[in-house]
């Protein structure tokens, strides 16, 4: 056991923690953080996506102790006082849920995605966008990807 | 009702369920309650029809009082001074907020939303004015609750009109009254009643106190609106939990944390039926963060409780490390030795046979394929699919000891709540009378979590660890070991046209399983070989047989997405393509022309479902021709692109896609588009239909590369590394079209699966001149790019 400090959303979080925890379960378990969410464990699926320091990274994988100090961001804490990115205005104007379990995970990716790449096409959103989604709603992320870019680009427009 | 009831592909709890309300009229249950009562809307809708009753409760039988009495996880406390209730369906407080409260499970099919939209339209409600909540599991006020067969919207759609239409009659009656006018001078609209005449306006808050006062409308009484004045439903309204999922509050059944709790987990034998022979329990006991391990003995039902290894951990993570040093030796003596390899040998061999059983007979067969100008002979095979909802299964459970008697609460993600709280309570030696459970959002459905055999392992392992509550977390792997899949099988045809291309005979045999699981009902596996007897082309071939083979399977097997016809679709539709282009006809034209040629029914009536009447052929030809149309289909396309055709009915949907491929040298193929037209009746919430459609050929495309290998009782695939998913550049572009109908409404969360892929096998044919005949496709050496 292991006693880690972590920033989670802006914030200070002292926790006690096994040395091989995964950072999903510190969030989930620890710090009752539950929006993100476990799916596969393997990171394959991507419903754990978090931020680190900006950057997704698929929390069922990453241990707490190896990100001990550094700023992580969960679907809790990408709202600002209140208001919604972007992001998730767009995956509410599009509907794009359906069950929603990983949705959370999408909206950390596509999050970063488009801070990267204010503009990305089709085919970068694809080859971006690797999170599952069981439901099948692609579709409708790809549509929400583009309207959130163009409610980013254009509020100049 | 015996539509439902006796629909084979059905789980037995949920034919159960609906029988025990259809034989058990809930309205005298409410007259000799404990507390004064008043039936609202009395429960005639019972007799009509005998789905569910359209009634709801005036008093203390509303669904608030119902949540706050039934749960220590919710705030419990008197409601919040006067207000109207007429139901259990609607609340509206002074200050005009309004509370409608869906009945059934939210598994992603959008019923949530669905069901507010219906009780908002009829109520004349402003939907900014509406929250939607899941209501409280209780039988004996809403009658069946459950998500299964895309039945919530067929069964549930006029009572809750019935239930809304209602709840604005007594507001206006209350109006009516305070003005002293003629209710029949008043109108709703906007959460508000307008006396026109004299300019007067009141608002839902400001009359619901008086409302509540006004005579309760008989149901006769009740007038719902014409579908010319709807405003909500027909339209896209976006989900109501939306804005939680998108800044991700605790919704879902792993999202549950209670005081005190711990966390379990439970290994079971990776071949079903094995017992345990010995574990290293004392070792695992002494881990970190382990409170207790312990051998369940189980009641060696599959829908119950297996025997296996239970550890329970402080948390997740510790429950999980200390799963991976467990060491079980398993007793495999009874366990499942199940092989694919060699039920395909089998399958081979029988479909030499002209099958163990004939399902369905009509005019000669014999005959009609000896005087049909060509003939065609095919053998389809299909594998074994898992669920794979993302939110792996789970449960929280709490056996509580009590002097007068203990007790069993549940939090669950299932699709059959009351099925899954009887089950686990007569497992744990509860009465059931003495169980709640708390619906939660449910992270995917697709018909996995209509068995819920994990919720009555939670309640075991809760007793076990001494009454303590405990969520049961399955890994991945536990989820995908040990699924209820969707069952492989084979399919040997042979049809015939004759001179003018016309289908003429029709001569199919599924080779399929029975099952031998313990505690299993011995009889053809859920979903495993044919929707009905009747299936198309049944009574549109003049010379028809149907015949099956069984061979006992001792894995589980269950309700995947449209069950039966997702499989059935693909092999009929793929080969009627087969008879086409044997005949060199159009394939629109084609199918077209099989539907116009209904024969006259046989004995065993027809095939089909609940409600709409079963397979319609206008309906049927109605959507091909729109999606030929909308499509294209037929004409020239850009170099290098195919398309293909295929039709379903299934779960009173009528249902037509076209498919536009292209097929690389590698055999890769690359589905551009999908276009669907639907005749569902009318649509409740167009956003939330369009994504089911939408979600179902992606769970298609999904499905064309799935597939769990089974050797040795064992399912080799474990995780999304080995069993893939589509990911995002594998989604086409879906067009979605409704067919604007007066047939009585249904979901579309499972019709819409089934043509999707015989449309695109039929595109990969035309690109290719190969016939896929079995699934996967990677199997013939496609894969989808």
């Amino acid at each position: 056991m292991a006693k880690v400090k972590l920033n989670v959303n802006g914030t200070d979080r002292e926790v006690e923690v096994a040395d091989d925890q995964p950072l999903l379960w510190v969030l989930r378990d620890e710090l009752k953080l539950v929006g993100t969410k476990f799916g596969c464990g393997i990171a394959q699926c991507g419903a754990c996506t978090v931020h680190l320091n900006g950057n997704p990274v698929r929390s069922c994988s990453v241990p707490a102790v190896a990100v001990a100090g550094q700023k992580i961001t969960t679907i809790e804490g990408i709202a600002q006082n209140g208001t919604l990115t972007a992001v998730q205005k767009a995956w509410i104007d599009h509907d794009v849920p359906q069950c929603g379990y990983c949705q959370a995970g999408q909206i950390m990716t596509a999050t970063a995605l488009l801070r990267q790449n204010k503009n990305p096409s089709d085919a970068e959103i694809d080859s971006y966008m690797q999170n599952l989604c069981r439901c099948g709603t692609y579709v409708r992320i790809r549509a929400a990807i583009k309207s959130a870019a163009q409610a980013l680009n254009g509020s100049a427009s | 009702m015996n539509a439902v009831v006796n629909n084979e592909y059905y789980p037995d709890v949920l034919r159960q369920q609906i029988a025990e309300l259809e034989k058990e009229s809930v309205l005298p249950a409410l007259a000799t309650g404990p507390v004064s009562r008043r039936g609202f809307l009395q429960a005639s809708a019972a007799a009509g029809g005998g789905l569910l009753l359209a009634f709801g409760l005036l008093g203390s039988g509303t669904a608030e009082a119902q949540q706050a009495g039934g749960g220590g996880a919710r705030p419990a406390g008197p409601p919040p001074g006067p207000q109207f209730n007429p139901g259990a369906y609607v609340k509206i407080a002074p200050d005009g907020k309004i509370t409608l409260y869906s009945k059934n499970p939210e598994i992603g099919q959008g019923i949530k939303t669905a069901f507010g939209v219906i009780l908002a339209e009829e109520l004349d409600a402003k939907w900014s004015d509406v929250t939607v909540e899941q209501a409280p599991i209780n039988s004996a006020v809403y009658g069946a609750q459950f998500a299964g067969g895309s039945l919530s919207i067929p069964m549930a759609f006029t009572s809750l009109r019935q239930a809304g239409a209602g709840a604005r009659a007594m507001l206006v009656a209350a109006a009516a009254q305070q003005w002293g006018v003629p209710a029949a001078e008043c109108s709703a609209s906007d959460s508000a009643v307008t006396h026109a005449a004299s300019n007067r306006t009141l608002g839902y808050g400001a009359l619901a106190t008086a409302a509540a006062a006004m005579p309760v409308p008989a149901l006769q009484d009740v007038k719902l609106k014409d579908r010319k004045d709807w405003k909500l439903m027909g339209k896209r309204t976006t989900g109501v939990d939306n804005y939680k999922l998108v800044t991700g509050q605790p919704l879902f059944g792993v999202d549950i944390q209670l005081p005190n709790m711990k966390v379990a987990v439970f290994e079971k034998c990776p071949a079903v039926g094995g017992k345990v022979a010995s574990a290293n329990l004392d070792e695992i006991r002494k881990l970190p963060g382990v409170v207790d391990a312990f051998v369940l003995e189980g009641t060696n039902k599959v829908s119950e409780v297996m025997p296996g290894v239970a550890i329970v951990a402080d948390n997740t993570w510790a429950a999980f490390s200390a799963k991976k040093k467990l060491k079980v030796t398993w007793d495999e003596t009874n366990a499942s030795k199940d092989s694919w390899t060699a039920f395909s040998a089998q399958a081979k061999e029988a479909a030499k046979g002209a099958g163990a059983q004939e399902l369905r007979k009509a005019g000669d067969i014999d005959a009609g394929l000896k005087g049909a100008k060509k003939t065609v002979e095919a053998f389809y095979t299909f594998g074994f699919i898992s669920h794979a909802n993302l939110e792996p299964q789970n449960t929280t459970a709490w056996y509580q000891k009590d002097p007068e008697g203990d007790k069993l609460e549940i939090w669950g993600s299932v699709q059959i709540p009351d099925g899954a709280r009887t089950t686990a309570a007569n497992v744990v030696g509860v009465p059931p009378a003495r169980s709640t459970l708390h619906q939660l959002r449910v992270g995917g459905g697709f018909g996995r979590r209509l068995m819920q055999e994990f919720v009555s392992e939670a309640a075991a392992i809760s007793k076990q660890a001494g009454g303590i509550p405990v969520k049961l977390m399955w890994t991945r792997e536990d989820d995908m070991g040990h699924d209820w899949y969707r069952a492989g099988g084979f399919h040997a045809l042979k049809g015939g046209v004759d001179d003018k291309g016309k289908l003429v005979a029709w001569s199919g045999h599924a080779i399929s399983f029975s099952d031998d699981t313990p505690g299993g009902n011995k009889r053809a596996v859920n979903g495993g070989g044919w929707p009905s007897p009747g299936e198309f082309p049944a009574d549109y071939t003049p010379n028809y047989r149907l015949a099956q083979t069984l061979s006992p399977f001792h894995i589980p097997c269950g309700p995947w997405r449209a069950p039966g016809s997702n499989t059935a679709a693909w092999v009929v539709q793929s080969f009627m393509h087969e008879l086409s282009t044997a005949a060199g006809r159009d394939h629109a034209e084609f199918l077209i022309e099989t539907f116009s040629n209904k024969q006259p029914a046989p004995a065993g009536g027809p095939g089909g479902g609940f409600g709409g009447g079963g397979l319609n052929p206008e309906r049927a030809i109605a959507t091909i021709k729109s999606v030929v149309e909308r499509s294209g289909y037929g004409k020239p396309l850009a170099k290098g692109r195919f398309q293909g055709l295929a039709f379903h009915f299934s779960h009173q949907g009528h249902i037509a896609e076209v498919a536009e491929v292209s097929v690389d040298k590698n055999k890769k193929v690359k589905v551009h588009k999908v276009w669907v037209v639907g005749d569902i009746g009318p649509i409740v919430n167009l956003s939330g239909a369009e994504n089911q459609v939408q979600g179902c050929i992606v769970d298609a495309i999904s499905t064309m590369s799935q597939e769990c290998n089974i050797e040795n009782g064992r399912v080799k695939e474990q995780n999304f590394d080995s069993y893939k998913l589509a990911r995002m550049s594998q989604a086409p572009v879906v067009d979605v079209h409704f067919l604007d109908t007066n047939y009585p409404p249904t979901g579309v969360g499972e019709p819409a699966f089934p043509p999707a892929v015989p449309a695109i096998c039929n595109a990969i044919y035309a690109a290719t001149k190969h016939r896929i005949r079995t699934l996967p496709i990677t199997r013939e050496g496609f894969s989808v790019a």
